[in-house]
């Protein structure tokens, strides 16, 4: 099977990527206890004895890259490709420039 | 609701599940989530279900769509929006193994095609001996010759995954362009990160060549991941035979 490093590891990161996700509240949240609940059930140790334990260690890395892939690519996301159109102030600056203002008005 | 736009302001407090005839809801607020054809949204895993509502309940003030890979793959699942049966998804996989990424090699430059030898051997060796089967690769345009008896294996061994899983398992394919990394993955022989990296090995090479472009290399690397990632979660939690309502799954 895979190694996708040390289970309590795993379970760490999971748990502050759910943090991540969630919020205040994140301990209450069905996530976060099903998590902890799984990994108490099957006590997940550095012992590589049940294959049940490595089924669910390698679920666990699994969801780990999925939560933290996600934030990974809306963070870059946001900042390559969120940005949308400058405003008129904006382009005016690139070049050095500021608009003029009219107190009356256009002519 | 229809969500026309790819992102809509976040409409709802709280996210919850709940447990009905056909398996676990998924409730934003007191309204049952649909799916894009205003089915209920039902499926056969708890687990499935809490993963699916986590991705809803991360929403900040807009609703990212496009970050919500399990909640679409669910909804693929229960739409069927390309109408196809068990065997067309089946025989739709297999047919990837004629262009799989790792069978199909470069000459040039020697160090990729050293490269894609020290890579992609061992993974194409691990399929021919877990499936008996003989994969190979090749330098030609025209991709590896995979035998029949091969591709009959497996369908074989596809079939007896139940509609959901393969959808699942469809998708990693399509994302990875590859039958032998995505089982590979799926047998739980490799990690994500490794499938993926092996997928975009000759990225990869290029990137340490030229340079990486973070807007566009890590965006498209994270991408991959996080849809790898879901499907793979997704084929895994729809299989377990311990959390699964086999009613829902019938094929």
């Amino acid at each position: 099977m895979a190694a996708p490093g040390a289970p309590l590891r795993t379970l760490r990161a999971l748990l502050r990527e759910l943090r991540h996700a969630a919020g205040r509240s994140y301990r209450d949240s069905p996530a976060y206890r099903h998590v902890l609940a799984a990994f108490r059930q099957h006590r997940v140790t550095s012992e590589k004895l049940c294959r049940a334990q490595q089924e669910l260690h390698f679920q666990a890395a699994t969801y780990l890259c999925l939560l933290r892939s996600v934030r990974q690519h809306e963070a870059l996301h946001r900042e390559y490709h969120g940005r949308g159109e400058r405003s008129p102030q904006e382009v005016a600056g690139l070049v050095g420039f500021r608009l003029p203002q009219q107190p009356g008005g256009k002519g | 609701a229809l969500f026309p736009s790819s992102e809509r302001k976040r409409f709802y407090r709280n996210v919850s599940i709940s447990q009905g005839e056909g398996g676990f809801e998924i409730n934003l607020d007191h309204r049952k989530l649909k799916t894009p054809q205003a089915k209920l949204f039902t499926v056969p895993s708890e687990a499935l279900a809490i993963a699916v509502a986590t991705e809803w309940d991360s929403q900040k003030d807009t609703i990212k769509f496009y970050t919500m890979h399990l909640t679409t793959l669910c909804n693929t699942a229960l739409d069927n929006p390309t109408q196809r049966n068990k065997m067309q998804l089946i025989r739709a996989a297999v047919k990837f193994l004629e262009t799989d990424t790792v069978c199909y090699r470069v000459e040039e430059p020697p160090a990729l095609a050293e490269l894609q030898k020290n890579e992609w051997d061992p993974v194409v060796t691990w399929a021919e001996q877990r499936y008996n089967v003989t994969i190979g690769s090749s330098t030609s345009i025209l991709g590896p010759n995979i035998p029949a008896s091969t591709k009959e294996t497996f369908v074989s061994h596809l079939a007896s995954y139940n509609m959901w899983a393969l959808q699942g398992i469809e998708f990693v394919i399509t994302q990875l362009k590859s039958l032998i990394l995505s089982m590979s993955l799926i047998d739980r022989h490799i990690t994500v990160e490794k499938a993926v990296l092996l997928s975009r090995l000759e990225e990869e090479y290029q990137i340490r060549r030229w340079g990486n472009v973070e807007w566009a290399h890590d965006y498209d690397l994270c991408e991959l991941r996080a849809r790898t990632a879901a499907g793979t979660l997704f084929v895994h939690l729809c299989s377990e035979s311990s959390t699964v309502k086999h009613k829902l799954l019938q094929d």
